[in-house]
């Protein structure tokens, strides 16, 4: 392990911090609260470390331009909020269809439409999923603590070089504004992409036997870039089997790397009866109450803390429900993921959502007193 | 005229609002009432003004007030006008109202929509140069050499502001004017002015943010004042597009521009290199102005 030292830092602050570390040198953005610290930490220090920040009109303009340098050569980053990630929506489909690699931090706040700008929910997480139009893939992680978006964001970039496909980090008002002690190593976690140097002469950007290696523009290969549907070369075509072939080959580059996307973690008895399963800032309460219920006085209860909430951690809870009688999911919204988590129960196990959306947060009473009532 | 003898049974803007101390947007709402009277409909896009119009269970404002999402101004009003119209309402003003985030930047598309298909109503730019309700960060009315938390110390503001007058005069919409809250007479007539007209109105009112500029809450007129009396920012309006005419001439010699940008912490640490260039930008777009009102044939 690398050196660390600790940092006391906001989770905006460890957002651009590990966006920088992970080689971002390209930041364009639209303040938007709560989202603005992290184009403010940009500003300030990317300019002194050799890279661009742009305060752009408009967010439509933030994501065009952020797509516009990943295709210059750049690991790129835009933050925003609700009304913010709304009008990306378009942009960021145009990026997943033409496979190009960016991350988009949403800190999300109380919605709909403006909403209460300074509070928390966590309501976006299915515009997350679905926001932009047509099947597609999408990686959305889903920090809960200022470590967590300091890694979260890391993971985000690397991956999103690799596989070629934007990511969304979902942070929320709690997690974004809160401020904790953060390990930072010392030196990059930056992961270089091998196969950048060596392309063949019949490059072939979207090739079908796997992800090409991106190549900058004006580096010595001519191709298309389109949101239309593409060859392997990239030029537009609308033949059926061809189509069917390339939204296939999409998904499956998701799949192939299931492992390195779907991040989870579990604390609590090894055989539970009673389990919650929560992602961002609801970990941090539903932990509270595991901590004592658990470790305390040996309660059979555990926590699932979905880092990663799509690609869905399907296998994670179909494991679970296996094991236990019932699942708590608390949410910050009307219900949003519990559906999901539902779905993949397959009547295993009894699934009880938990849900506030008055702009506060779920506090580790509502979550202790919901799960007294199933043991 | 003295601020006392001014009439008041019209201001609709009510004392308790949640506007900063030496708010100029605030100021310039309030003559704004003053002038158009209650008979007024409102839609406002996300700015300051999204807050000062009041949280429960108070309201700032006698008059209904719309509030639109941030890239939406210039269209929201043009529906709200054709719904008026078509319900017979045709005495009612729609006032729309944007910051210079709403209007210069995010809101420019719907705007210039809006003017290019001469809708009829008043669309009012209150100017405070920067995004200052979420804490000052650039926006392109923000001036050359301002700092702000987009563009920290040692960087500043790049670029020159957005000539938003320009923009509107080449749309040849009936009816633009430059206002600022030092010379209330003025804002007033013009507003006034533009309600008799029919077709897109605009207005561009600069107004002073103290927060933002980094200013003691009792400078906002002074301020306001010297960014006419420098040239800064110059009070005219334009008829049509093509007649220019100056309404309030600074008294004798410019003032430096030194003096402006002196009293404002957003230009501390400015360089004279820098001064100068932003007084070099000024002069000229004061001759291109000049040159513009002395080409400019009076209406018949």
């Amino acid at each position: 392990m690398p050196e660390t030292k600790p940092v006391l830092m906001q989770g905006n602050e460890a957002c651009a911090a590990g966006a920088i570390n992970a080689g971002v040198r390209f930041y364009a953005g639209y303040p938007i609260t709560p989202s603005t610290e992290v184009a403010e930490q940009m500003a300030a220090r990317l300019p002194e470390i050799g890279g661009v920040f742009i305060q752009m009109e408009d967010e439509i303009a933030s994501m065009a331009a952020v797509i516009g340098a990943s295709i210059g050569g750049m690991r790129t980053l835009t933050a925003t909020s609700g009304p913010g990630f709304s009008l990306k929506q378009e942009n960021l489909g145009y990026a997943i269809m033409a496979e190009i690699p960016c991350v988009v931090v949403n800190v999300q706040r109380m919605g709909p439409s403006t909403g209460v700008p300074t509070a928390p929910a966590q309501g976006d997480v299915m515009q997350a999923r679905w926001g932009t139009h047509g099947d597609h893939p999408i990686i959305v992680f889903c920090p809960a603590s200022v470590y967590e978006s300091y890694y979260l964001t890391i993971a985000a970039v690397n991956l999103s070089q690799k596989l070629r496909q934007p990511i969304i980090v979902l942070l929320d008002e709690v997690i974004g504004h809160m401020r904790e002690k953060v390990l930072i190593p010392e030196g990059k976690l930056m992961v270089e992409r091998s196969s950048d140097k060596d392309v063949p002469s019949d490059y072939k950007p979207y090739d079908e036997k796997g992800i090409a290696p991106l190549v900058p523009f004006g580096f010595g290969h001519y191709y298309h870039v389109t949101g239309l549907f593409h060859d392997q070369y990239g030029f537009p075509t609308g033949d059926p089997p061809q189509v069917e072939r390339a939204l296939d080959r999409i998904h499956e580059k998701l799949e192939k790397y299931r492992d390195e996307i779907v991040l989870t973690n579990y604390i609590g008895h090894k055989e539970p009866r009673v389990a919650v399963v929560a992602y961002g800032c609801t970990v941090r309460s539903a932990r509270a109450v595991v901590k004592k219920a658990y470790w305390q006085n040996r309660m059979p209860v555990g926590l699932l803390s979905l880092q990663t909430v799509w690609p869905f951690p399907a296998e994670e809870i179909e494991a679970l429900a296996k094991k236990v009688d019932v699942i708590i999911v608390p949410e910050m919204n009307m219900g949003q993921l519990v559906g999901e988590v539902e779905r993949y129960a397959r009547g295993e196990a009894k699934v009880v959502p938990l849900n506030r959306y008055d702009g506060e947060m779920i506090s580790p009473d509502q979550i202790s007193e919901e799960v007294g009532r199933w043991l | 005229m003295r601020i006392e003898e001014m009439k008041r049974e019209s201001e609709m803007l009510y004392a308790g609002h949640n506007a900063c101390p030496g708010c100029g947007a605030a100021l310039s709402v309030r003559f704004l009432t003053r002038a158009l009277g209650s008979n007024i409909a409102l839609v406002l896009t996300a700015s300051c003004w999204s807050i000062i119009a009041g949280m429960p269970p108070l309201t700032a404002l006698k008059c209904p007030i719309l509030h639109c999402p941030f890239p939406s101004a210039g269209s929201v009003g043009s529906g709200v006008r054709r719904g008026l119209d078509a319900k017979g309402k045709h005495d009612t003003t729609v006032v729309v109202l944007a910051g210079d985030g709403g209007t210069f930047d995010i809101g420019l598309q719907a705007l210039s929509g809006a003017a290019q298909r001469n809708e009829d109503y008043i669309f009012v730019c209150y100017d405070n140069e920067a995004y200052m309700n979420t804490g000052m960060q650039t926006s392109s009315a923000t001036p050359f050499g301002a700092r702000t938390n987009t563009a920290p110390y040692p960087l500043f503001k790049e670029g020159q502001k957005k000539d938003i007058m320009q923009i509107m005069a080449a749309h040849s919409i009936p009816y633009a004017a430059t206002a600022t809250v030092a010379f209330p007479e003025d804002l007033e007539n013009k507003l006034k002015k533009a309600q008799e007209i029919k077709g897109f109105r605009f207005i561009h009112i600069l107004s002073p943010c103290p927060p933002g500029w980094g200013t003691e809450s009792g400078d906002t007129i002074h301020l306001s004042r010297l960014a006419v009396s420098t040239g800064f920012f110059p009070l005219y309006e334009i008829i049509n597009g093509v007649s220019w005419k100056m309404t309030c001439m600074p008294e004798g010699k410019r003032v430096p521009l030194k003096e402006y940008l002196m009293g404002q912490r957003r230009f501390k640490q400015m360089e004279d290199i820098r001064i100068d260039a932003l007084q070099e930008e000024v002069d000229h777009d004061w001759e291109m102005l000049m040159e513009k009102i002395g080409s400019s044939q009076p209406l018949k």
